[in-house]
């Protein structure tokens, strides 16, 4: 082989490097962020304190669906929800799937822990609190995709010292309502029922987040995809 | 706007209608020749046009079956010198192998024949003809025994000293004879030997004249493709396509090969780099599990160009022997290296998959099962890790077969293609053609009325001067009727189209001077069939 061959392949060769390092380049100039974060809410007041076992569904659903570097948390709402004191358990999975499967383990149960612990249901409901709760971490993780699950039926009830007339950052954050029971008083006026959905999902909304009503756990893939 | 204007000529639109139709038949009528001349003369610059493209395209696809000729002999000559080649090669390994040990199998020849020879000399040595003993003994008892006792006497003492020498001569005879005996039998393992020997000088001899008729065979295939002839190409296409076909499938199964090897070892390829980091949109441990099977397969096309296998890098195959044993054997172990990562990753992946397993398990409240015979898949999983890479390694060859081939296809595609635009262009061209005919028809029929008046004038003139013959509009009716032209060229609705049209029809055969000589149009100066 000549030297002009050489000359030639060794052009090929650069002109088919620049080309897969532009594509190389394109390809991670964006990257999308694949790491998701979840936070689940468990109203724990007189009225839902019955569906403490959804909760139990919920978050073992999640951990079967949450990878390595996704994150995941849980905590209760009762009289004042905005404290670390009502969070449950809290991770951010491994890199590594095998140390992943042992923080979820432990995730497990810690709360099964809380579900076998708790006897005393909150006398009112400081839902906002929890929000707030969970919008902090959420916003704290930073992750591509932010899901705020909420078991309760979403009557709140603060106690006249909170103020929780401020709002809330959900910025791109999925807000999904599950299990919103209905009481006894939405069996007299079911328009109580429909106006506390429409207020909270304009609350979540008018705050940046998208509303979802999941009220068939089986139905939770829906809205988890 | 558009109601307006067929509005203009009155309010009612039967009317407007009607008025509208008249102005535009008379418009046509009277554009007559110009509209004619527009069509033919369209669907002639588009049939010429496109015709011009096609064989434009006709060329290009000659250049290409040109090349693809070219590349199908070259290919052929190359593959038909390396079998020539490759016979040769057989040739000397037989002669080297069996041929070198012909001058001691000449040696034995040679002394088996000596030992013979000499046995046969002794075998052939002076005896005593016991014949001619039992003739003197014969004589000697038939003498008389009645004669004088003396005589008689005497005689009888011949008698017995010749009987007594017979027999000492035929004891000798009989020793004689049986050490030639003994001589021939101990000859017989010799002639044995000679006879094995001479069989496997005549095996050899075979197996070389074999060889020497597969050459000639490559030979004339050789000479065959030199003279470039059409059935050595025809042979050598059908060839590449079949290889390409087979190559194809091949490749087809080592892509399912490492899709499956992928799927092997991506999982536990996130426990090194991790599961939750990305390059673009995809896992950082995908990635990694795909460069791996990558290396894999290049270590595989290396080892077997370092073999003279296959020969896609020609850097590879000009080394020198030593140089290439050492890249085979580099290639060699980088393989049974990541080979035994890949087994590791691969039973990595079984234990992850059952943590996994237990962890659903207990998400799911369900009391984690312990399965039997948990070993086997474990053991399979290894096993499958160590061969894929190696099964992966040998892609080279169908590879290799497959770029070959598809020069050769590319080239009959591009050439089908080529054939398909052509006759579409053409088909085009005429499509065009038939069209400006048509419309030229159309463009008739539309104006059928004044057409229909303008013959009945003909008609009219034509039997008025046929009553009053003699008269000036006889020599005129009789210009037109043989030439189809008017005597005065300034009466026409326009002279210089009149005169074009008699230049024109100057060149064209006589017709008839029906009326269909209206709708008479140019012969288009081309040909339709072979472009």
């Amino acid at each position: 082989m000549n030297s002009y061959s050489y000359v030639h392949i060794t052009r090929r060769a650069l002109v088919l490097l620049a080309i897969c390092t532009a594509l190389l380049l394109h390809g991670c100039s964006a990257p999308e962020d694949q790491r998701r974060a979840a936070f689940i809410l468990i109203d724990i007041s007189g009225d839902y304190a019955s569906e403490l076992q959804q909760a139990r569904v919920l978050s073992n659903y999640l951990l079967a669906n949450l990878n390595s570097g996704d994150s995941l948390a849980i905590a209760f709402i009762d009289n004042s929800s905005f404290t670390e004191r009502n969070v449950i358990a809290r991770a951010t999975f491994d890199h590594r799937p095998s140390v992943a499967s042992q923080q979820k383990r432990h995730f497990q149960t810690q709360v099964e822990g809380f579900l076998r612990k708790f006897k005393v249901p909150s006398h009112h409901s400081d839902i906002t609190g929890g929000v707030l709760l969970a919008s902090d971490y959420l916003q704290e993780m930073d992750a591509g995709r932010k899901y705020l699950f909420i078991l309760s039926d979403l009557r709140e009830d603060l106690p006249p010292w909170l103020d929780r007339d401020l709002p809330v950052k959900l910025d791109s954050v999925q807000v999904v309502a599950v299990n919103v029971k209905r009481q006894r008083q939405d069996n007299n006026s079911p328009r109580d029922y429909q106006n506390r959905l429409a207020l909270w999902q304009a609350r979540v909304e008018d705050n940046g987040g998208q509303w979802q009503l999941v009220n068939d756990m089986a139905r939770l893939e829906r809205a988890w995809q | 706007m558009l109601t307006e204007i067929f509005h203009i000529w009155s309010d009612s639109p039967a009317l407007s209608l009607a008025i509208w139709l008249v102005i535009s038949i008379t418009l046509l009528y009277a554009g007559r020749p110009h509209g004619h001349q527009l069509l033919r003369s369209t669907g002639r610059a588009i049939y010429t046009s496109l015709r011009l493209v096609a064989t434009s395209i006709r060329q290009l696809e000659h250049r290409v079956q040109e090349r693809n000729r070219d590349v199908l002999l070259a290919m052929g000559r190359d593959a038909a010198e390396k079998s020539i080649e490759r016979e040769f090669q057989r040739i000397n390994t037989l002669v080297d192998r069996d041929l070198s040990q012909y001058p001691s199998l000449h040696r034995k020849l040679a002394d088996t024949l000596q030992k013979i020879q000499d046995d046969y000399h002794q075998a052939s040595g002076d005896v005593l003809l016991p014949p001619a003993w039992s003739e003197v003994m014969d004589t000697i008892s038939a003498l008389p025994t009645s004669g004088d006792p003396a005589v008689v006497k005497v005689l009888e003492n011949i008698q017995d000293a010749v009987e007594s020498s017979h027999q000492q001569s035929f004891k000798a005879y009989q020793k004689s004879a049986n050490e030639r005996h003994k001589i021939l039998h101990a000859m017989q393992p010799e002639w044995r030997t000679l006879n094995s020997t001479m069989d496997k000088v005549e095996a050899l001899l075979g197996g070389l004249d074999e060889r020497t008729k597969v050459i000639d065979r490559h030979m004339a295939d050789y000479e065959s493709l030199r003279k470039a002839e059409d059935k050595a190409v025809n042979a050598l296409t059908a060839s590449s396509l079949t290889q390409f076909f087979i190559a194809s499938l091949v490749l087809v199964i080592a892509v399912f090969g490492g899709i499956i090897n992928f799927h092997l070892i991506a999982l536990p390829m996130s426990e090194m780099v991790g599961g939750a980091s990305y390059i673009g949109s995809v896992r950082t441990s995908d990635v990694a599990a795909l460069v791996i099977i990558m290396v894999e397969i290049t270590m595989g096309l290396f080892l077997l160009e370092a073999l003279q296998i296959t020969r896609l890098f020609p850097v590879i195959g000009s080394l020198d022997d030593t140089m290439r044993k050492r890249m085979a054997i580099a290639a060699f172990t980088i393989l049974v290296i990541f080979a035994s990562i890949e087994a590791s990753l691969a039973y990595m992946r079984d234990l992850l998959a059952l943590d996994r397993e237990a962890l659903a398990q207990s998400l799911a409240g369900a009391t984690v099962a312990q399965a039997q015979f948990r070993w086997i898949p474990s053991v399979g999983q290894l096993v499958l890790g160590f061969i894929l890479p190696f099964a992966l390694a040998f892609v080279g060859i169908p590879l290799e077969s497959f770029v070959h081939s598809l020069r050769t296809v590319l080239g009959l595609l591009l050439l089908v293609v080529l054939r398909t635009v052509r006759l579409s262009v053409r088909a085009l061209g005429g499509l065009a053609h038939h069209l400006s005919t048509m419309l030229i028809s159309l463009y008739d029929l539309l104006i059928m009325i004044p057409l229909s008046i303008e013959r009945a004038v003909k008609w009219y003139r034509k039997t008025s001067v046929q009553k009053i013959p003699g008269d000036k509009g006889d020599a005129d009716a009789a210009i037109e009727e043989h030439t189809g032209l008017s005597a005065d060229p300034g009466t026409g609705p326009g002279t210089d189209v009149a005169t074009a049209h008699t230049n024109r029809r100057k060149t064209r055969r006589s017709r008839s001077s029906t009326d269909d000589s209206e709708l008479d149009e140019l012969p288009l100066n081309v040909s339709v069939g072979k472009a």
